[in-house]
């Protein structure tokens, strides 16, 4: 295989990057109905608007007139398949384990559609305007997954009446009419509480995205260079700042920049803080320094940990000193430098750093 | 300023609070949007086009949240924009909407901002590791605390300067019925005892975590001259509008004092007439989320020579009483619902200029300023509204 003469370029780095989080969705009275319903009586609500219509599944708002919806009725749990999609291959957060079809689903009663899951065994067995049941889970949380999935109905009858029983009712009624999954199955005897759980106000929405993140040109030649001990920084031909990390191009002049400077593993503290605060996902043990170290010759403030002192005893214009990660534990990126120490010598002249401060 | 006229004639706002779970994220904008619809005398069909805000889409964890608001906020067979400029967003979304109306595209334009911080955890998703980086996030705090110091070394400022904004902005909240914070027992010693979170910001010189919308009716100016003849509710006319931003990183950058805020409030400044904005200005609602930063806008909106912001803070000018009220609903510090808090800036000061903010009322309030800034003090937005049309 021939290439053809130019630059070897040599490939960026790479890490996953994984960003997840246990939201809490407040869901409204009318979601929360609608949630509760599904929960308690196994069964489906839409919301009426002031022109007559049943929005499935229901919305605190109609889209049409941005009017507020005004009231919550039973819908029927069969209805017809207005369009579908076959899944081959389930993906690990889809509600069914087997290839299924998600479709739109126009309940009895319902003038939208509502969508979900159809367990019809192939896509042969799948078409638009086929009759379709909720398939309701045992035990049942308020969510729309109380709803397992929607199977074919059975039968010429195309499965269970489509007349919606029960009037309009109003989110409190539905919140006030709900009994607990299990009541009056639940054996007394056993002493559980089983307490109506209250109406749905809250559910949990965990969320997790996993990126694959790309480093760039200019930080894969620092994170290589700090893999053998060095900071690499690079100076801007224009204004002649060195930045590091280097970023390929200084913000200021909107250059590229390509001259690579090493510097030396030494600095100034121009400023810091102490930071108390615990959070969700932090991984150092408070309380901790981190600060802007201007390393001896760049032109940039480089944000690191200081550690090796207690936290009272740093200051501006503290000198400090790189300590590496022991080379068994040397990691791509900064956290090749486990953090920055003092050196002991005198601290910096406030006029050597002022223009960082 | 060029283009046409343009009024604020209605404001809504929620209660600002730590959880709003009575309500979904559609109901917390619709309860400000009807509050805002009310107050301009108009109802949905009225509104032409509708731009909301918000800040970064993982403190809800609802990705492009206005596809799904659009219901909610009457904008079906509308234009419907949604604005985002990290913590500033909550200005730069009434400034866009503010622009269709300048430029003659619309007369009836909806405005709305908003944040649930109870969905989430804004520690976390401003703290994400970043691959190849130390992990050294940690929150906002975290980033602002060390240009917090740098400004008390370069300033000579006492050290008590912080604590003396978090209490004055804390006492205008108990005038304030909207406000999330109504701390009864604020004080001196109290904020000083409180809890060093990022040293040098202690617990109660940080704003909290709020849950909370705001909402604005912008007008072209025929709309605005019937509601000043109407006479009840007064519009608040826009004089002058502004917005820059900066990179976050580069060598020589000044963090303390950017060069994006100074630059916006010359812009504004000169759009407005306005040669000493101190005595001008009658008022001004700006973004302080950590309390030293009223001493530091003091200096980059030119309030104050440089050096010396923290001084109006410890002359008293800053307080509702003074020559320069700052923050005169509470502030930031009081209410936080992030998205929306630059809005909350840009509605209050036009509640002042309309003579309409009860308890907190600057008398005879005539021109007064709206600031917001956000991410890493990069993004800048500003107006200045009156009480009489632009000259």
């Amino acid at each position: 295989m021939s290439t053809s003469a130019g630059e070897t370029r040599v490939p960026v780095m790479e890490a996953p990057n994984v960003l997840e989080f246990p939201f809490s969705r407040s869901t409204g009275p009318v979601i929360g109905a609608f949630m509760t319903a599904l929960r308690d009586e196994a069964k489906i609500l839409g919301a009426t608007t002031a022109t007559g219509k049943v929005i499935v599944p229901p919305l605190e708002y109609d889209p049409e007139t941005g009017e507020a919806t005004t009231g919550l009725v039973d819908v029927g749990s069969s209805g017809v398949v207005t369009t579908w999609a076959w899944v081959r291959e389930p993906g690990p957060k889809h509600p069914l384990a087997k290839p299924f079809a998600w479709a739109l689903i126009k309940l009895d009663g319902a003038d939208t559609a509502l969508v979900h899951a159809v367990d019809a065994g192939s896509p042969d067995a799948m078409s638009t305007g086929m009759r379709v049941t909720a398939h309701f889970k045992p035990e049942r949380e308020g969510h729309i997954r109380d709803i397992e999935c929607f199977v074919p109905s059975s039968g010429s009858a195309g499965g269970e009446s489509g007349t919606p029983s029960g009037g309009v009712r109003t989110p409190e009624e539905v919140f006030s009419s709900g009994t607990a999954p299990n009541e009056g199955s639940a054996d007394a005897s056993t002493g559980q509480a089983d307490e109506a759980p209250g109406p749905v106000r809250k559910i949990s929405t965990p969320i997790e995205l996993v990126y694959r993140f790309t480093a760039g040109r200019a930080t894969s030649r620092f994170v290589r260079g700090l893999l053998d001990f060095k900071i690499l920084g690079q100076r801007c031909p224009s204004c002649t700042k060195v930045y590091v990390p280097p970023r390929g191009s200084c913000a200021k002049c909107g250059v590229a920049t390509e001259e690579e400077v090493e510097l030396p593993t030494t600095g100034t503290v121009t400023t810091f803080c102490v930071v108390n605060v615990p959070f969700y996902g932090q991984k150092i043990k408070i309380p901790y320094v981190t600060a802007t170290i201007l390393l001896d010759g760049a032109d940039i403030g480089l944000f690191h940990l200081i550690q090796e002192c207690e936290a009272d005893e740093v200051h501006m214009g503290m000198r400090v000193e790189a300590v590496w990660q022991e080379p068994e534990n040397m990691v791509p990126g900064l956290e090749a430098i486990q953090h920055f120490r003092p050196t002991g010598e005198p601290d910096a002249d406030y006029d050597t750093y002022k223009e960082h401060v | 300023m060029s283009g046409q006229r343009c009024a604020v004639v209605g404001i809504g706002q929620t209660k600002y609070a730590s959880v709003r779970d009575d309500v979904s994220i559609a109901g917390l904008l619709r309860e400000a949007a009807v509050r805002a619809l009310e107050d301009a005398e108009m109802v949905w069909s009225d509104i032409d086009a509708v731009v909301i805000g918000k800040a970064p889409d993982m403190f809800e964890g609802v990705v492009m949240p206005e596809a799904y608001l659009a219901d909610a906020l009457g904008a079906a067979g509308k234009p419907m924009i949604r604005v985002h400029t990290a913590g500033s967003v909550g200005g730069s979304t009434a400034l866009v909407a503010a622009s269709l109306v300048q430029g003659g595209i619309h007369d009836k334009v909806l405005t709305v901002a908003f944040e649930k911080q109870s969905e989430s955890d804004a520690m976390w998703a401003l703290s994400r590791p970043i691959p190849f980086a130390p992990p050294t996030l940690a929150g906002a705090g975290g980033y602002f605390a060390p240009h917090i110091r740098s400004y008390i070394r370069r300033s000579g400022a006492p050290a008590d300067i912080g604590i003396k904004v978090a209490v004055k902005d804390r006492l205008n909240a108990l005038k304030n019925p909207y406000a999330h914070l109504h701390m009864e027992d604020i004080s001196f010693s109290k904020v000083e005892e409180s809890m060093m979170l990022w040293d040098p910001i202690r617990y109660l010189e940080t704003c909290p975590s709020s849950d909370g919308a705001c909402a604005m009716v912008l007008a072209a100016e025929p709309i605005g001259d019937a509601a000043a003849s109407r006479g009840a509710r007064p519009p608040a006319w826009l004089h002058a509008t502004a917005m820059r931003s900066e990179p976050t990183m580069f060598a020589a950058r000044d963090a303390v004092n950017p060069r994006a805020g100074q630059d916006c409030a010359a812009d504004l400044y000169r759009q407005a007439g306005i040669t000493n904005p101190r005595s001008e200005i009658d008022m001004a609602e700006i973004y302080v989320p950590f309390s030293w930063y009223e001493a530091m806008w003091m200096e980059n909106l030119g309030f104050a020579p440089l050096g010396e912001g923290w001084k109006m803070v410890e002359e008293g000018a800053t307080a509702l009483d003074g020559d320069m009220p700052i923050n005169c609903s509470g502030g930031v510090l009081s209410s936080n619902p992030i998205g929306a808090s630059g809005m909350i800036r840009f509605a209050e000061s036009a509640l002042q200029v309309r003579g309409m903010a009860g308890e907190h009322q600057v008398p005879d309030c005539r021109l007064a300023m709206g600031h917001a800034y956000g991410g890493g003090s990069q993004y800048f937005a500003m107006w200045l509204v009156g009480a009489a049309k632009p000259g």
